[in-house]
């Protein structure tokens, strides 16, 4: 479903370039569970955002479920972002000014989503992470971890197929990392495919195929 | 729709010091618009109302050479028997007098004229009666006092019956005027109305020709036209001074109406185009401040887009947004126009003046708001709706 063919980011700094993403191919199967892996600055987050449709890449064809993304209008992107992709950050990116809820409905409400199946969908989806009885609560009242959940619930409401995870225990201690895994994990027994980047060598090891990046260029492990 | 009114009312109610300051601009220029045109629309209707209860059917003619083959009343009336155009005529002289009565002694005005003067300028009596043809044919020594003059010269209107002198000469009073209400014909001067003849014996230096007249056209002729026959006639009948000028000026109370009426729509409509400039400043503010906010939200943008916001949806909120502002500024300043409108009718009352809450200039400014926030709204929404969502999801970390 996921096909990315010679794909290429280059960034230009001065007269250097930059190659975050060098000629890369790479196919994800439905119902995969991957993991992505590579030191600092090797073009993981890069990959990620082309994959969701946040970025373009410079050369290469990205084939979604079997229709070339230069296909799509900037709207059916948009589309595509909501029903099909779910993202989870690092910095979990929820908006502050809104409740957890809130944040929650969000993407129902661009799919267009009536009033009373958004609020079931957000009840079953806060429920699904264990956060029903935080469902009032501000971002800034909730731990990192509870935030990270109410973004992970915000990335399924819409029941997407495929979850993106941009390092989404980055900023937890591994108590709570072990309980967004489980979450994930679950997701993926679920049927989603997720697509996880990750420093940590032992949370990589969790997905059934691992594959480590290094300077914008691809090599498969297999564990 | 509402969802996204729901969201700008939160955005606008989270950061409430900032909404009313960027709202004050809208909020002042509505103020300036709402109680500026009402204003003046109050004024107008009072000065309207004025004119009306003037009479408006009837002309005043001025006639400024009076030495010179002046117009007598004779000619002046048998001019009009034979006018189809103008119905009456009621010739004037006008002149000022000593008046006694008793031991009190005033200045007056003198109106020599005839009957016919009392049925086109539409006067009330409060007693006895007005002149009539007999007192003109006569040149009978009677008059009648307007109701300053008889306060002034005689002392109380009760006053028929009672004899005052003019220069000496002595008048019976046959009847007192009521009082007129209106504040145009305020002139605080006592008048003293004698037959047009008596006038003629009282001034004998008076070469015999009118200095003034007024004439009504018959039912079913409009004022216009019988303006235009004297016009015609009167041009002919005198020659133009040395500078060119006619020696008469025809006064007609529907041009004093025109006159007012194209006075006060030039006020309204400069006043209310000063208003609309401080409104369109206060646009530029709310402009800027959606600026400001495109820029600080531009994360929150990001993670709308990531999840699915489409363009247009994105621009529909910031524009809301800037609506919604002008709007509650509007409201705001609607409400703060109708309390400043009252206290301004508190402190007129009793002076025949109201000002009212005029309910076009009310809609005027919400269209006016509406397009403002529309206007200066759409470049920082469009501005935000463009943002790649990776560059907006990075923006500052
Ligand atoms: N907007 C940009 N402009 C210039 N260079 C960029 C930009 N974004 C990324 N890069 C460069 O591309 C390369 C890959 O960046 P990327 O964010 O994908 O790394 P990463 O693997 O996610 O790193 P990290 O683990 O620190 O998140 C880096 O060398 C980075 O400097
Ligand atoms: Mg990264």
């Amino acid at each position: 479903m996921i096909d990315l063919k010679d794909i290429t980011k280059v960034y230009q700094i001065g007269e250097e370039k930059i190659y975050a993403l060098n000629h890369v191919d790479l196919h994800i199967a439905p119902q995969e569970f991957v993991s992505v892996i590579g030191p600092s600055g090797s073009g993981k987050s890069t990959l990620m955002n082309i994959i969701g449709l946040l970025d373009t890449a410079d050369a290469g064809v990205y084939t979604l479920d079997g229709i070339p993304i230069n296909e799509y209008s900037e709207n059916a992107l948009a589309g595509v972002r909501n029903r099909k992709i779910g993202f989870v950050f690092q910095n979990f990116n929820l908006i502050a000014k809104l409740s957890a809820e809130e944040n929650v409905e969000l993407p129902l409400i661009y799919a267009g989503t009536p009033v009373r199946e958004r609020s079931r969908r957000v009840e079953q989806a806060l429920e699904k992470v264990g956060l029903s009885s935080r469902a009032k609560h501000m971002p800034t009242e909730l731990s990192g971890g509870q935030q990270q959940r109410v973004a992970i619930a915000r990335a399924l409401v819409t029941d997407p197929s495929v979850i993106l995870a941009d390092e989404p225990t980055g900023n937890l201690d591994s108590h709570t990392s072990a309980e967004i895994m489980e979450i994930l994990e679950e997701l993926n027994d679920q049927g989603k495919t997720v697509v996880l980047i990750t420093h940590d060598n032992d949370i990589a090891k969790r997905a059934k195929r691992s594959i480590h990046i290094l300077d914008g260029k691809l090599s498969e492990v297999r564990l | 729709m509402s969802m996204s009114f729901k969201m700008a009312l939160r955005s606008i109610g989270s950061n409430k010091l900032r909404s009313v300051l960027t709202m004050l601009g809208i909020i002042i220029g509505v103020i300036a618009l709402v109680v500026l045109v009402s204003l003046v629309n109050g004024a107008t209707k009072s000065v309207n109302e004025q004119i009306a209860s003037l009479g408006t059917n009837y002309m005043q003619v001025y006639i400024w050479n009076t030495w010179d083959d002046p117009l007598t009343s004779r000619e002046l009336e048998t001019w009009a028997d034979g006018e189809e155009l103008v119905e009456t005529v009621a010739p004037t002289i006008q002149n000022s007098a000593t008046a006694k009565s008793g031991a009190r002694s005033k200045q007056v005005s003198v109106v020599g004229t005839t009957s016919a003067f009392y049925d086109i300028r539409g006067l009330k009596l409060e007693k006895g009666r007005f002149l009539k043809p007999v007192d003109v044919q006569n040149n009978s020594c009677i008059c009648v006092l307007d109701s300053i003059a008889a306060d002034n010269v005689v002392g109380y209107r009760d006053c028929v019956g009672q004899e005052i002198s003019l220069n000496g000469i002595r008048y019976t009073v046959a009847g007192v005027l009521a009082e007129n209400d209106s504040m145009m014909m305020f002139s605080g001067e006592s008048t003293v109305y004698i037959p047009f003849s008596s006038m003629l014996r009282q001034y004998a230096e008076l070469s015999g020709g009118i200095d003034s007249f007024y004439a009504i056209p018959p039912k079913g002729v409009s004022v216009s036209d019988a303006a235009a026959s004297v016009r015609n006639w009167l041009s002919g009948r005198f020659e133009k001074d040395e500078w060119g000028n006619d020696n008469f000026y025809v006064s007609t109370m529907d041009a004093l109406e025109d006159s007012a009426s194209s006075v006060t729509s030039v006020l309204s409509a400069l006043l209310g185009g000063i208003a609309s400039i401080s409104l369109i400043v206060g646009g530029i503010g709310i402009m800027n401040i959606m600026l400001v906010t495109v820029t600080e939200r531009t994360r929150e943008i990001g993670i709308r887009k990531a999840i699915g916001a489409t363009r247009r949806s994105i621009l529909r909120q910031f524009l809301m947004e800037a609506v919604v502002l002008c709007m509650m500024g509007c409201i705001i300043g609607v409400f703060l126009s109708w309390c400043i409108l009252n206290l301004a009718n508190s402190v007129v009352q009793g002076l025949g003046l109201t000002f009212d809450l005029d309910a076009g200039v009310v809609l005027l400014a919400a269209a006016f708001c509406f397009a403002i926030g529309l206007i200066f709204g759409l470049y920082p929404a469009n501005k935000a709706a463009k943002m790649k969502p990776i560059d907006a999801l990075h923006y500052g970390g």
